[in-house]
């Protein structure tokens, strides 16, 4: 998978009719020169950073190490097929893993996608003044690393050390959220990303022609039926590309449950699929099982974004063939 | 749309009562949801200036338990002055890998906008498939090959994957198809420059701000990786600081004097990306709109 253009170029027949001499070489050399040049340090590092990595992994996924006899005479690497695959899914952990997954994206995709659709529709409604400070407050939390995010809202979820908590607690409503993993992981994921997407419906809200609104307005539209029925269908391009990667992030968990693993027992080492793979590879030492549940988990997200792409493209097609361009799919 | 025009001035004054209404609950709810996003990082604020036993008890700061300045003393001096190395690293990592990273990816977004070859179309699909896969992804993979390799625990370990971004590629396409006029190019070519030439002293001057976008995107991106660094670096003084911070908070049970130092230690390892985003603000909402309207 280099990127080292074609030499034997079909244009170049276009170009010349006879006399393959050494001018028409020279400017062969120009025009595919420079852009080779240009996208050479890319794909070089795209396939060492990337494309090799990924095949790595699939290759390793095939082998598993054979400790033989008491275990001090080395260990054998066999050819296993599909072995670590079926242990992976054999594995009751791994199930919980991806049960948990499910949970969380059932629970966070809808919540996150709407509020950060709601919020994109009020700043957009005439109704707000100071927008720059709003679209910035709401922002802020994507410039947090997400491991000191996940810090922060520990402290938050820490009986004691919590001013939140502490308030529930007097209120009589006794919050245990470190006893509830999903809810405590879902509300981190939201604080993190609601700004980040709603800024992305928001530049989408003002790109919509200022005539098409007006004419809804004529047409006896209040803002509430302009928001439903011509703003979400219009920036529907907008919801699609969101989503897919929200559902693709979603399915890579890791950092925040892995942070609640080190400060409360409800989530174990195995709690989403990537601690399950980082478990095996660093406590097991089972790079064939790693691999293998890292494969997996890449399949179950491509098989996803198929599944987004495809279910938003046919609904679009339906509705508004002309707006969808589909930035990415 | 002419009859709109037929009628100005009218969109104030049909039902002031219910408009004047829900204006505020609009505004009120965009102020909930701003105390919901500021609270964490006041609480923050706040905890960094306290000391164990007040951040423990949960008690309210006070001019007389203020405690910032020993915190950062206890910081600067905790493990010999190692965040600030862990600080230096992320710097390292997030300044230089972000710098290189955009140079790339303006380059291969450039040579994709102005030149036609063949099979670049399905070059750039190789692109946006790169796209969907999520770094997190990458990380075990790139952690065996390293291991593989030899470089596990180096530097380079953590620097060269995070110069790639096939997403800047995308943005930088997009950039420049709005940026570079194709008459600017020729005119540079009438002029004798060669392609090289012609890139870096007319492109890429103007899709400067496209490159700074990318800059600040994939600035964020290494500042905040944590998967990486975690698999790949054992030797604590090549850590960034989102995995030095991880490494004390684990040892915050049987050492709770690690606390203040994890937050006010979280505390400088916001501040970099929040002026980056204060400051930038045209820039981060240009590459998010690029990134979705298109």
């Amino acid at each position: 998978m280099t990127p080292t253009v074609p030499t034997t170029a079909p244009t170049a027949a276009r170009a010349v009719s006879a006399a393959p001499s050494a001018r028409t070489a020279a400017a062969r050399r120009r025009r595919y020169g420079a852009p080779t040049v240009l996208l050479a340090p890319f794909f070089v590092l795209f396939t060492a950073a990337t494309l090799v990595p990924i095949g790595y992994a699939v290759y390793l996924s095939l082998f598993t190490e054979h400790r033989s006899g008491l275990g001090f005479g080395g260990s054998e690497t066999v050819f296993t097929g599909l072995g670590n695959y079926t242990r992976a899914l054999g594995d009751g952990a791994f199930r919980g893993g991806f049960r948990n997954l499910a949970q969380y994206c059932l629970l966070y995709i809808p919540l996150m996608m709407c509020l950060a659709l709601v919020l994109a529709l009020l700043l957009d409604s005439a109704l707000v003044r100071a927008r720059r400070f709003f679209q910035l407050a709401l922002f802020l939390p994507h410039a947090v690393p997400g491991t000191i995010a996940a810090l922060v809202w520990v402290y938050l979820y820490t009986p004691g050390i919590s001013p939140v908590i502490g308030a529930l607690n007097s209120a009589g409503a006794g919050a245990d959220l470190l006893g509830h993993p999903l809810p405590a992981v879902v509300n981190m994921a939201v604080w993190e990303w609601t700004g980040y997407n709603m800024v992305i419906f928001f530049a989408a809200l003002q790109a919509i022609p200022r005539e098409v609104l007006e004419a809804a307005r004529v047409d006896g539209a209040g803002p509430l039926r302009t928001a439903l029925s011509i703003k979400v269908p219009l920036i529907r391009s907008s919801l699609t590309v969101v989503g897919l990667f929200t559902v693709i992030g979603s399915l890579q968990l890791f950092t925040e449950p892995m942070i609640l693993h080190g400060t409360t027992p409800s989530v174990v080492s195995t709690w989403s699929p990537n601690m399950y793979a980082y478990t095996a590879a660093f406590e097991r030492h089972d790079y064939g099982l790693a691999a293998a549940s890292s494969v997996l988990l890449a399949l179950a997200a491509a098989a996803l974004s198929f599944v987004v792409t495809r279910a938003t493209r046919t609904r679009s097609g339906r509705t508004r063939p002309q707006t969808e361009t589909g930035a990415v799919a | 749309m002419t009859t709109a025009t037929a009628r100005p001035g009218t969109t104030s004054t049909p039902g002031r009562r219910p408009w004047s209404l829900s204006r505020t609950a609009v505004n009120g709810a965009l102020v909930l949801a701003t105390a919901y996003t500021l609270l964490p990082l006041g609480w923050l604020l706040a905890a960094a200036a306290k000391n164990t036993g007040d951040l423990l008890g949960g008690r309210a700061l006070t001019p007389s338990t203020w405690h910032l300045g020993a915190n950062l003393h206890a910081l600067a001096t905790a493990g010999d002055g190692i965040y600030f190395r862990w600080y230096l690293n992320s710097l390292l990592y997030a300044g230089i890998g972000a710098l290189l990273c955009a140079l790339v990816c303006v380059c291969a977004g450039y040579a994709f906008h102005v030149y036609s070859f063949p099979g670049k179309e399905q070059l750039f699909g190789l692109v946006l498939l790169g796209v969907l896969v999520p770094t997190t992804a990458l990380a075990l993979p790139l952690y065996l090959l390293a291991s593989k390799v030899g470089v596990v625990n180096t530097f380079w370990a953590v620097f060269v994957p995070s110069l790639v971004n096939p997403f800047g590629v995308y943005l930088a396409r997009v950039f420049c198809a709005g940026y570079v006029p194709g008459e600017a190019l020729e005119a540079a070519r009438v002029d004798g420059a060669g392609e090289l030439r012609t890139f870096w002293s007319v492109g890429l001057p103007m899709v400067l701000p496209g490159l700074v976008t990318v800059f600040l995107f994939q600035f964020t991106a290494i500042w905040n990786n944590f998967f990486l660094p975690l698999v790949m670096l054992s030797d604590d003084r090549l850590f960034p600081v989102s995995l030095g911070l991880y490494s004390w908070n684990t040892q915050t049970h049987a050492f709770p004097e690690y606390y203040p130092l994890v937050v006010t230690g979280s505390l400088l390892g916001i501040v970099p990306l929040v002026i980056a985003f204060v400051a930038l603000q045209r820039h981060w909402k240009a590459g998010l709109t690029a990134g979705s309207v298109k």
